[in-house]
């Protein structure tokens, strides 16, 4: 007899206002393996898990736990049938130890918890080969420690089944390979473990199956042995739609130099190491990568939000190396940031204040020291025409807007002062088809009309559809710099997983 | 059943209001059951209370000289919090402004008519000061100004014992600590037989016109707002928030500096007991701020309100043998109601059926 699987998800389906997470999918879980949930930013990776662990409720579909059906109210609920859940960022109180947190929430005695758990760790951490000692405070812990002990106080509290969050995004190499020997010893145990990932090489190394997700739907469940990472690559981007390319267009003069660029991260860790870079007049930059590989980091470079910590970087003959973002925006770099609502606009103040956020200190909205709303209100009326920002009047606070308009008034704001060089950072994430159309065709007619840009997305149809030339960051390094005619999807979905070195 | 917090895009002006009302309107609930327990009608309690206040020129002169600190402060907190700086110092500003104003009037040549604007000056210079140490403190080593700008309130009351106790203790002065009497050209007109003091409350009006432009018109006023709503904003635009901060901080710090040269130059005209220069201006101010919810225009008459609270307690201890003191419950209890009263700005309450999630087959 074969015994049921340990999880079993059928049908499950979670929509929020506007997208569905989840559409109808199927997972299964069986004793024994590590089963990779693989999948882009916005798969719905994340959605899926957190039905499983009690913190959605599905708009449809049921769960099965060991052959039973159940219904997860919560992540008590979760862990009473042995689910644990080992988050991204640990939830750990900082200031206790490490025996203090793992008895933390535990059911028991009236007395202190904290000797009995003492004794429970030391079994486990010998059973799994975690090693952490009990009595450390947590905040002296490395992140790798730190997460030791997060799945510590999952199996403490009887979990047959382990969700890990991306687990390796905090880790370094070594710790990772730590981790997945861990894994490993939790299979021989009979343990069933879900690892949310989209990191290829890290799916090849550990897991005995995958569940791919795409767009909220399961693209594919398949043996790790009967698959490779180009396949998986292409399953996790998507069948390749036929792009409308930006029309070939003439390649100028260097407008942005990068020399041997390094900077840090905010957690103070080298981020980007010895980037070499080059974007001409009239032609885009295409930056492809998987998040959280120093894409962020070279854009703050560029556009004055982080210093450097050796090389150069230049605009033209200016150097524009560690100085701030005023004196980046008036030497002609515009910036369209990454987070738009928190950095592109001050949601309380109204669109006509927004529009004016780069140029109110200039002679163009003031009058000495005093503003000059006349301005304001003139700048904002053409605007508004212009990009057709959908906005009740100019006056409406920009928090109101839908994201498509938001992004609309960054866009006017940015390219009004005619830069040379456009950063334009994920500029169509979540905006629905026609924004993304305008967005899209915004920085193509920009690149015609001959300026630099430097476009970092996530979404490699559009970096394909738009970029004259794509450069790979994998790890906070240069992968490669490819010509769009010789950039296939699979070429880069490798680079992009740090496989292969190429210089063309 | 179950409750639900709804996101209320933009709260409109008459709910703010009647959020606000509601709070005082509980607060004088609160107060009438203090009457009650200490034996009094509370009805009666309150007609006496508001005969006495707002019943007659006397009364209302009373609630403005109250007001006259509470303005300046209020205006000042108002253009701090919205830099989200959180000056809970501005009682120790108010002092340090009064030594301050004191010195020039105790131990500086005389001056003639410069002596009272030479006053003001060292005053708001002498708050600025105060507020600096905090600002620069959390600027640069990310020290909680709320602790440091309370501490500091504490250190401004001891220099203030010291100095009258100590090397300031008049010579004409016997058995009370308290400097020598000003000279009278160092002494405040009066608004005739009251203690309005003419050019402190002048200063006030002046102030709070003064910010609302700066806020409303001037580039620096913008910078500020973009820096209090946002700061990864201020960062992407390349707004100098150190700079900002630190002026915004030492002007609002400057404002309560110049409400205790009022003080000390309009109604006692010497250095007293820091407990008799302010009966806690500081702290209400914080509450004419957070009423004024932003709005340098609306400080002015928040600050007339809490005035007749101030008055009242006067009238407490007076007419009703309570002890003045008892106001604080009711300022204590409005603050207290302001903020608990917070999400209900931002959020629409509503009671929601919970749908089970129906097993799919």
């Amino acid at each position: 007899m074969i015994a049921a699987p340990l999880v079993e998800m059928l049908g499950i389906t979670k929509s929020f206002p506007g997208v569905v997470a989840n559409d109808s999918v199927n997972l299964e879980l069986r004793a024994g393996e590590v089963l990779a949930l693989l999948g882009e930013n916005g798969a719905g990776k994340s959605s899926l898990m957190n039905v499983l662990y009690g913190l959605y409720r599905p708009d449809a579909g049921l769960i099965k736990v060991a052959g039973r059906e159940v219904s997860i109210r919560s992540p008590l609920a979760a862990i009473g049938l042995g689910i644990g859940f080992v988050a991204q960022h640990p939830l750990l109180v900082r200031r206790h130890t490490v025996a203090e947190n793992i008895a933390l929430g535990m059911r028991g005695s009236f007395w202190n918890p904290v000797p009995k758990v003492r004794s429970k760790i030391f079994e486990l951490s010998k059973k799994y080969g975690l090693e952490v000692n009990p009595d450390a405070p947590v905040w002296s812990l490395s992140a790798g420690e730190q997460q030791r002990v997060d799945i510590l106080k999952a199996l403490a509290r009887g979990a047959k089944v382990l969700i890990l969050d991306e687990p390796t995004s905090v880790l370094t190499p070594q710790e990772a390979e730590e981790l997945f020997k861990v894994l490993r010893r939790m299979k021989l145990e009979g343990e069933g473990v879900i690892l949310i990932t989209h990191k290829l090489d890290e799916v090849m190394a550990v897991a005995d199956r995958i569940t791919v997700l795409r767009k909220g739907k399961v693209v594919g469940s398949l043996e790790t042995s009967q698959t490779n990472p180009t396949d998986l690559a292409a399953l996790m981007i998507g069948r390749q739609l036929e792009p409308v390319r930006a029309s070939a267009v003439q390649v100028g003069a260097s407008v942005l130099r990068l020399e041997n660029v390094s900077a840090l991260s905010d957690r103070g860790v080298p981020a980007i190491e010895n980037i070499s870079l080059e974007v001409c007049a009239g032609e885009v930059l295409g930056v492809a990568g998987v998040a959280g590989n120093g894409q962020r980091e070279l854009i703050e470079v560029i556009t004055g939000l982080r210093g450097v910590t050796a090389g150069l970087v230049m605009l033209e003959q200016t150097n524009l190396t560690n100085v701030n973002a005023r004196v980046a925006a008036d030497a002609g770099v515009a910036h369209i940031p990454e987070d738009r609502l928190q950095m592109g606009v001050v949601g309380n103040l109204s669109v006509a204040e927004n529009l004016a956020l780069r140029g109110f200190e200039t002679p163009v909205f003031s009058n000495g020291q005093f503003l000059e709303p006349a301005a304001f209100e003139s700048f904002a009326q053409k605007a508004v025409a212009e990009y057709e920002i959908a906005t009740p009047n100019t006056q409406t606070p920009v928090r109101l807007l839908s994201g498509g308009n938001i992004q609309k008034v960054i866009f006017a704001r940015e390219l009004s002062t005619n830069p040379k060089l456009i950063v334009a950072a994920h500029p169509t994430y979540g905006l629905d088809a026609g924004a993304t159309a305008q967005m899209q065709r915004l920085l193509l007619e920009r690149a015609a009309a001959g300026a630099a840009v430097l476009l970092v997305s996530e979404d490699l149809d559009e970096v394909l559809a738009l970029s004259t030339r794509v450069a790979v960051l994998f790890d906070g390094r240069l992968m490669g710099v490819v010509k769009r005619d010789a950039a296939t999807r699979e070429g880069i979905g490798l680079l992009m997983a740090g496989r292969e070195l190429v210089t063309v | 059943m179950k409750i639900v917090l709804e996101p209320r895009p933009t709260p409109p002006i008459s709910w703010l209001l009647m959020l606000s009302a509601a709070s005082i309107f509980v607060a004088l609930l609160v107060l009438g059951v203090v009457f009650l327990v200490a034996g009094l009608n509370p009805f009666s309690a309150y007609a006496t209370l508001a005969s006495r206040t707002l019943g007659d020129w006397d009364g209302w002169s009373r609630v403005i000289q109250r007001a006259i600190p509470l303005v300046l402060i209020g205006v000042g907190l108002v253009l701090a919090f919205r830099a989200q700086f959180f000056n809970i110092g501005a009682e120790g500003q108010l002092l340090v402004g009064a030594v301050a104003g004191s010195a020039v009037a105790l131990f500086l040549p005389s001056l003639g008519f410069l002596t009272i604007p030479i006053m003001f000056l060292a005053g708001f210079i002498a708050g600025a000061i105060w507020g600096f140490i905090p600002a620069i403190l959390k600027l640069k080593l990310e020290v909680n100004e709320v602790i440091t700008t309370l501490m500091l309130n504490y250190v401004a009351a001891t220099l203030i014992e010291y100095l009258i106790t100590g090397p300031w203790k008049g010579q004409n002065q016997v058995g009370f600590s308290y400097t020598d009497d000003f000279p009278a050209a160092a002494r405040l007109p009066l608004l005739g037989s009251s203690y309005i003091h003419i050019p402190t409350l002048l200063l006030g009006l002046i102030l709070a016109v003064f910010v609302a432009v700066v806020l409303s018109r001037t580039r620096l006023g913008f910078r500020m707002r973009i820096l209090g709503e946002s700061i990864a904003t201020a960062r992407y635009v390349g707004i100098n928030a150190v700079s900002t901060t630190l002026w915004v901080v030492m002007f609002s710090a400057g404002a309560a500096g110049l409400a205790g040269v009022g003080e000390v130059a309009g109604i006692h005209g010497k250095l007293l007991e820091p407990g008799q220069i302010s009966l806690g201006y500081g702290y209400t101010a914080i509450i004419v701020a957070w009423l004024a919810r932003g709005s340098p225009i609306a400080a002015i008459f928040t600050a007339l309100f809490l005035g007749i609270s101030f008055a009242a307690g006067d009238v407490m201890k007076v007419s009703l043998q309570l002890p003045a003191n008892t106001t604080n419950i009711f300022n204590g209890t409005v603050l207290m109601l302001l903020i608990a009263t917070e999400p209900l700005v931002k959020f629409r309450v509503k009671l929601e059926q919970v749908k089970l999630v129906k097993d799919a087959r």
